[in-house]
């Protein structure tokens, strides 16, 4: 029998594991989302401290880890999801660190007895990683008592008690429907221990996605257009649908679109590398956000 | 009499941490495991019952088992249970490694029968105990 060792370097261990990398990297790719990270390094910090225990021979018991995240359309659920399976994995407490990520025709059949075998194929697929589901308050159709939503459910929830070390579950949806989700299913929520609420981003946090969606294209946002962008993140969060980050992606595109033709109708022909990667104001000013001033 | 065949025909049955360090090895390598069973165990037959499809697209063991769990819920005692893996690299499926991971509580064996043919030969036949009843029958006690 190996003694177990008298003390612990924490610290050691952290940078052993090289975590410390993947969190600075977490800071750094995702803007804002400061509760999030809070939670992700509390959860990085009990599951190291929970592993020095067992190295020293202590009680140990796994956490429960199974999460929901809350949050309007497009603050990033899907992507902290996908750094969650790398994350888990790295701490040991996920085996493959694979996501797989269903929505409710993946999980519910069409007929009578077409759920059970469906839902079971999925969770075999997640076994060993993390289960995303997305939209999860789809599952529960109160308005049809013969939904095949419910045996989903009760599914899954055999599953996330009974084999806790091999699967993680994340759901996601919006923080409203979310709420009747639970409250119709209070077994979902008993069986979840983190509850991650996604906040909406700040106008200046946009600019800065904005910034580094643009660099991962290769292009730039002229001065101008950045106050332009500023400008529109304002308009654009008052108009219905805002759908915060995603909303800057779709606004991008658009942009990209209008300097293309700017470019190619234009008089002389010639185009130099930094004409083709500059975003100018007018592209971001001729958006239809823009138009309900000019109507006034 | 215990019947043995496949890759781990000389060991003792596996335990369950045995067999999912198995089936995680065929995973691995990237081979589709295949739950299958039966209630003849004549070492010839070949064509055991598949409990469902073969297991594509699985990365962990842990899925595996948990089909295995499934079988074993409604087949468990009454029949034999073997795992396969396939490997499908070469664009056909061909078997890598197979054994049984389960076998009912009583196995009676088989009986040998000679016949003797002309200028004293002699062929022979092995037929299981548990055959002689209909499918299905073949292990309930």
């Amino acid at each position: 029998m190996v003694d177990s060792p008298a003390t612990i370097d924490l610290r050691a261990d952290f940078a052993a594991s090289g975590l410390a990398d993947d969190l600075a990297q977490l800071d750094h790719d995702l803007v804002g989302l400061a509760p999030v990270k809070r939670r992700i390094r509390e959860i990085t910090a009990l599951l190291l401290v929970d592993r020095a225990r067992a190295t020293l021979g202590l009680k140990s018991q796994p956490p429960t880890l199974h999460m929901s995240f809350t949050g309007n359309p497009g603050t990033g659920k899907t992507t902290v999801a996908l750094r969650m399976a790398g994350i888990l994995h790295k701490l040991g407490y996920v085996r493959r660190g694979h996501l797989v990520s269903v929505t409710r025709d993946d999980l519910v059949g069409q007929y009578i007895g077409h759920t059970a075998p469906k839902t079971k194929d999925v969770l075999k697929k997640a076994m060993g990683g993390v289960l995303f589901i997305d939209e999860a308050y789809y599952l529960y159709r109160p308005e049809n008592e013969r939904d095949y939503g419910q045996e989903a459910i009760e599914i899954l929830l055999q599953v996330m008690e009974n084999q806790r070390d091999d699967l993680v579950v994340i759901l996601a949806g919006y923080a409203d429907r979310m709420d009747t989700f639970f409250s119709s299913n209070p077994g979902f929520r008993s069986r979840i221990a983190h509850h991650i609420d996604f906040p909406d981003y700040a106008d200046g946090e946009l600019v800065t996605i904005a910034d580094s969606i643009l660099t991962g294209l290769g292009y730039r946002l002229s001065a101008a257009a950045r106050t332009a962008l500023g400008d529109y993140v304002a308009r654009r969060r008052g108009q219905p649908h805002f759908a915060n980050a995603r909303s800057i992606r779709n606004a991008l595109d658009r942009a990209r679109l209008r300097q293309a033709v700017r470019l190619f109708e234009r008089d002389e022909g010639a185009v130099s590398a930094e004409a083709l990667s500059t975003i100018e104001a007018e592209d971001i000013r001729a958006s239809r956000v823009f138009d309900a001033d000019k109507s006034l | 009499m215990r019947i043995t065949q496949g890759t781990f025909s000389f060991l003792p049955d596996l335990t369950d941490d045995q067999i999912t360090a198995q089936v995680q090895y065929c995973l691995d390598h990237g081979w589709a495991v295949n739950i299958e069973f039966t209630d003849d165990p004549h070492p010839r037959n070949t064509y055991w019952e598949m409990w469902g499809i073969p297991l594509f697209d699985v990365p962990d063991a842990a899925g595996v088992m948990l089909a295995l769990a499934e079988c074993r819920k409604a087949q468990g005692g009454t029949q034999y249970i073997r795992l396969s893996a396939f490997d499908s690299s070469y664009g056909w499926e061909s078997l890598r490694l197979s054994f049984i991971t389960d076998r009912p509580a009583e196995e009676p064996g088989f009986a040998l029968e000679r016949q003797e043919r002309a200028g004293r030969q002699i062929a022979y036949t092995t037929r299981a105990y548990s055959a002689q009843k209909p499918e299905g029958e073949r292990y309930r006690g």
